[in-house]
């Protein structure tokens, strides 16, 4: 499961490191352990996903074992084990967002993008997941983009289309 | 207008940042408590308040500090849980967003009771824009003296992080979110020793909610007896209420604890009554966990009583024919909507959260989910929701956190009170993927008592 690509080695760049270094200064000495989910949040960040490379690297730094990071990244929803879209669209499928009309929007977005969830336009754009309650209720329907986690509320199909078509044209 | 103690000045312009946060009152607390105040007193005004865990479970705050281990020579950490994701729940993320500092000036507050010289707030992972929020506040208020080495020239030092989590529900239960504070799986802790004993990194830790921490500010600057004078009987103080689902004015309010549900659902000052001139059909009264009541249960208590916004008020009748006021979360549901879509719905929440551990829990939660999906898509036999019941009795109490219970409670309350419906939707498959079943009798005239027990 952990190796979907090539084995390769990478390299944390200088600044990436210096944030991990003062990340670990918030913890007590030896309990470097516990910067492990921030880190993989800048892994991820930086790389768009957290692959198996770059989780031995992380071990490497926290000076753990391997397995400790594995067990972590696979638990927590937030981190993609796979390469995503450029644009990972993230909409709340959980019960007060789907009393005003999330599984409208997410049918909409899969037939906006023409993939399935989990898969990435042919253009690597794109991809769309649906995710447990965001704690954004009041403002439902709802969904996110990482690695900001940009927030857009209220959704509408006017409002998507908007949005997927801002996105394209960004550079 | 009812009295505010958190969100009072809520829409001052740019009460986000420090200097105008301070001009307007903020910060007073520390003053008083650093400068005139021993840590122990800090606790008693606490405890004379009355103030109970907002995360959920209610339980009295001073209480749960003064069972704080106090051992020489070690560490104590106090750990603001930020991790909200109880579906219907987001009042934490409207705190945090904008009146960050009303958190920071709790923690520096909370932290110097406790005796705690690191303290951390673990945010869930998809607030990365809240993180941010905080990180900048927390800044401001180490600029201005109020956090890092003797603060105030009181000889108090404190550090202040934030640690973001990774969108996992459990978390939100305090030792997994101790867990993963450590960096490890979020799962919950078998108990005892309990996190005042052993808690993060083996040292005493105090887990306390965004909302509990944000009411020792009015507390300290009003004093425990006057913040008791606010709400109701044992509910004292106010609280925020984070509505949601069909209501003409969805978002976040700040009540006086003891305000009838009723006035909460249709007065103008609050939300404004159901979305699109609709009748409202059922309630979640406090995030998605507490028991689904149908409208004329969460308006009424079986004897005819005004329903209130209040811990004892929203479970009278016991899970009979009451409920629990929880985090806050109030989801309301129109004619409109189905009861069985949505119970699955939560179930499938409570199945992909699971953390695993409890075979009752990680197993029955997704079983719960089979059979409600099969219900719902016209399979279902007139034996699944005995079946229902009988699983979500097998996983309530037999986990070692709260997650069972919270996956179990939905779906027990939605057959006790919708049994018809489910019904239906065995005896009319076809029918039941084209239309709903409608508000039905659930906002008539309530039966009697003897009646509703009789049948459970």
């Amino acid at each position: 499961m952990l190796s979907v690509t090539e084995h390769k080695e990478i390299e944390f760049s200088s600044e990436l490191v210096k944030q991990f270094d003062e990340i670990v200064t918030r913890y007590p000495q030896g309990k470097q352990k516990s910067a492990l989910l921030p880190v993989l949040h800048l892994v991820q960040a930086e790389y768009g996903w957290v692959s198996p490379e770059a989780m031995d690297k992380v071990a490497d730094y926290l000076q753990i074992k391997p397995i400790e990071v594995y067990e972590v990244a696979t638990f927590y929803t937030m981190f993609f084990l796979r390469p995503q879209g450029k644009y990972v669209l993230e909409v709340c499928r959980t019960g007060p967002c789907c009393l005003v009309g999330a599984e409208k929007i997410m049918a909409h977005i899969e037939k906006t993008l023409g993939v399935k969830e989990g898969e990435i336009t042919q253009d690597g754009m794109f991809s769309w997941r649906g995710v447990e309650c965001l704690a954004a209720c009041g403002m439902a329907p709802v969904l996110q983009i990482g690695p900001e986690y940009t927030f857009y509320e209220n959704l509408t199909e006017e409002s998507v289309d908007k949005l997927i078509e801002t996105l394209r044209n960004k550079l | 207008m009812a009295r505010k103690l958190l969100l009072e000045n809520i829409n001052v312009p740019g009460i986000h940042s420090f200097d105008v946060y301070r001009q307007n009152g903020g910060y007073r607390s520390v003053e008083k408590a650093l400068k005139t105040m021993t840590p122990e007193a800090v606790v008693e005004e606490v405890k004379t308040s009355g103030l109970r865990g907002r995360g959920g479970a209610g339980f009295p705050t001073g209480m749960k500090w003064s069972f704080l281990a106090k051992p020489e020579g070690r560490e104590r950490y106090l750990v603001c849980n930020a991790d909200e994701s109880e579906p219907g729940t987001f009042k934490d993320r409207y705190l945090m967003t904008h009146i960050p500092h009303l958190l920071i000036e709790g923690m520096i507050v909370a932290s110097f009771a406790l005796g705690a010289k690191t303290s951390y707030i673990y945010v869930r992972g998809e607030m990365m824009p809240q993180i941010r929020i905080l990180e900048r506040a927390i800044a401001e208020a180490k600029n201005a003296g109020f956090l890092g080495k003797n603060i105030l020239g009181s000889g108090y030092d404190l550090e202040l992080y934030v640690h973001p989590g990774g969108g996992a529900y459990i978390c939100g239960e305090e030792t997994a979110l101790i867990e993963s504070l450590e960096g490890k799986r979020g799962n919950p802790r078998i108990k005892p020793p309990f996190p005042a004993i052993s808690g993060v990194w083996a040292c005493p830790t105090v887990v306390n909610n965004v909302e509990t921490i944000a009411a020792v500010v009015p507390i300290i600057n009003d004093g425990g007896e006057g913040y008791a004078q606010v709400g109701i009987g044992r509910s004292t103080g106010t609280k925020l209420i984070s509505a949601s689902g069909n209501l003409n004015k969805p978002g976040v309010y700040e009540i006086e604890l003891g305000l009838p549900v009723e006035e909460f659902i249709y007065s103008d000052e609050y939300c404004g009554g159901i979305a699109n001139g609709k009748k409202l059909k059922a309630v979640v009264a406090g995030g998605s966990s507490v028991p689904i009541l149908p409208a004329n249960l969460i308006l009424n208590t079986i004897n005819g009583q005004p329903r209130l916004m209040s811990y004892e008020s929203l479970a009278d009748g016991g899970f009979q024919t009451g409920s629990m006021l929880g985090s806050g979360g109030f989801i309301a549901f129109d004619e409109d909507q189905c009861i069985v879509r949505n119970t699955w719905n939560f179930s499938r929440f409570y199945h992909h959260e699971s953390c695993g551990q409890c075979s009752p829990c990680r197993e029955g939660t997704g079983w719960m989910e089979k059979v409600l999906h099969r219900l719902e898509y016209g399979h279902g036999k007139m034996s699944d929701i005995d079946l229902l019941v009988d699983v979500s009795k097998k996983i309530e109490g037999n986990t070692i956190c709260p997650l069972g219970d919270a996956a179990a409670w939905p779906v027990a309350s939605a057959i006790r009170h919708f049994r018809d419906e489910f019904e239906w939707h065995v005896t009319h498959p076809k029918e039941a993927l084209e239309r709903n079943y409608g508000i039905a009798n659930y906002a008539n005239p309530l039966p009697k008592f003897e009646e509703v027990v009789g049948q459970n």
